[in-house]
């Protein structure tokens, strides 16, 4: 509680700021449900990405575990891992699938974890938009070379 | 002779069952200063009576300018929950005795929302997505002439959902809610939730869809605060859960 005189110092050097007839600015949330907040359904893109993130972790806890049994523990541990370990690997479609299953699907589990995040925590629309681009074009950058690398794998190069 | 005896009355009588109790109150005031303080009070209190008491206490013997709002003050009208000791509760719920009255007690306002004097704040906000969800009965045809029946077992499939008192203590603990505001928040769910899964309601097709907008059911991130906080004991989280679950089966 302010318990400044106003009287002796003028109203720009002391005193209370606030009165009656001039009170403090509230401070609101940035965003707030308003009766204009946009009641239009756009599909059921957010259903699906949250099913995703169910169906991709199940999957994920098999594949991923798997991949580190082999790279890791298995033959010798992560010392065999090399050139020709990985030449021997996806000479096997199987692996082959393997590897790009796992690529697609932790690529897109983790982007759209942290799309979740960036809609939870970014306040402002325009921070949103620059993390959410960067988000995107990461993701879609990794995703496209990690497919191309395995589907164009030469063996013989040198 | 019955001396004895009468002077152990006395000193029963004599022990005061008050204790000194110190409320740290986060005040604000927007016509003395744009910051909210915390300040101290030191009251004489039974520890059986309840933080709503305190707050009398100060209001009617300390100081009159401590804003907080209450109406029947016996957990039915939902107006005066409020965060105390970090917990959202309800002020006329809560002993005193309850949460350790050695220390401080801290009582603030819910988070989330425009804090519009002390313990005031907008809740235009929390009831327009309460609004949003359509809390009314919908039904199609002829208005029967007598009540609509329903089984046992159906009214027992909403019974918990029924208790809610609009308090928003559920709401204005959810991170998700404190981060944007834009999300319905577990309130309006619940009450979604109450007519979604009534059997004699019509339009439980046009809630879900509702919520399951970008805003809805798939922004909660099962953290149970709201099952936490409220004061009803409605098991929120399941609440939503079980709305995310009708929308799921409903697609496929």
């Amino acid at each position: 509680m302010s318990t400044d005189t106003t009287s002796a110092i003028g109203p720009v050097e002391g005193g209370p700021r606030y009165d009656v007839d001039n009170p403090a600015p509230y401070i609101e949330a940035p965003r707030k449900r308003t009766g204009r907040t946009p009641r239009a359904t756009r599909g059921n893109f957010e259903m699906a990405a949250w099913l995703f993130m169910r169906l991709s972790g199940v999957v994920l806890v098999v594949l991923v575990l798997g991949h580190l049994l082999i790279q890791l523990f298995l033959d010798g541990g992560v010392s065999k891992v090399g050139f020709a370990f990985v030449a021997g690997r996806w000479a096997s479609p199987f692996w082959q699938v393997w590897d790009l299953l796992m690529l697609w699907l932790a690529m897109l589990h983790g982007a759209n974890g942290l799309r979740t995040v960036i809609n939870d925590y970014a306040e402002r629309a325009n921070t949103r938009l620059w993390l959410k681009g960067l988000l995107y074009t990461a993701t879609v950058f990794t995703i496209l070379l990690g497919t191309l690398v395995i589907f164009t794998f030469d063996p013989n190069i040198r | 002779m019955a001396t004895p005896v009468l002077d152990k009355v006395e000193k029963d009588s004599a022990a005061s069952p008050y204790i000194t109790v110190t409320m740290r109150i986060r005040r604000f005031n927007p016509e003395v200063s744009d910051a909210a303080v915390w300040e101290d009070f030191q009251i004489e209190i039974d520890p059986k009576e309840r933080v709503l008491d305190a707050l009398h206490k100060i209001k009617w013997d300390v100081d009159g300018t401590l804003t907080f709002r209450r109406s029947c003050a016996h957990g039915i009208c939902g107006s005066d929950a409020m965060r105390i000791n970090g917990k959202n509760r309800l002020a006329c719920k809560t002993l005193i005795k309850d949460i350790n009255p050695e220390k401080p007690i801290t009582v603030e306002a819910i988070k989330g929302l425009t804090v519009l004097k002390d313990l005031v704040v907008d809740m235009e906000p929390f009831f327009q997505a309460y609004r949003d969800v359509m809390p009314f009965l919908v039904t199609k045809g002829n208005e029967p002439t007598r009540e609509r029946l329903q089984s046992a077992e159906d009214r027992e499939r909403f019974d918990d959902t029924t208790k809610c008192i609009l308090c928003a203590a559920c709401t204005s603990s959810c991170p998700v809610f404190w981060n944007d505001g834009q999300y319905f928040g577990p309130a309006a769910i619940v009450n979604a939730h109450r007519f979604i899964f009534d059997s004699r309601d019509e339009a439980g097709e046009q809630r879900l869809e509702i919520l399951n907008d970008k805003d809805g059911v798939w922004r909660c991130r099962t953290t149970f605060n709201c099952t936490d906080a409220c004061p009803r004991g409605i098991e929120v989280t399941k609440a939503i859960q079980e709305v995310k679950r009708a929308l799921i089966t409903r697609r496929f």
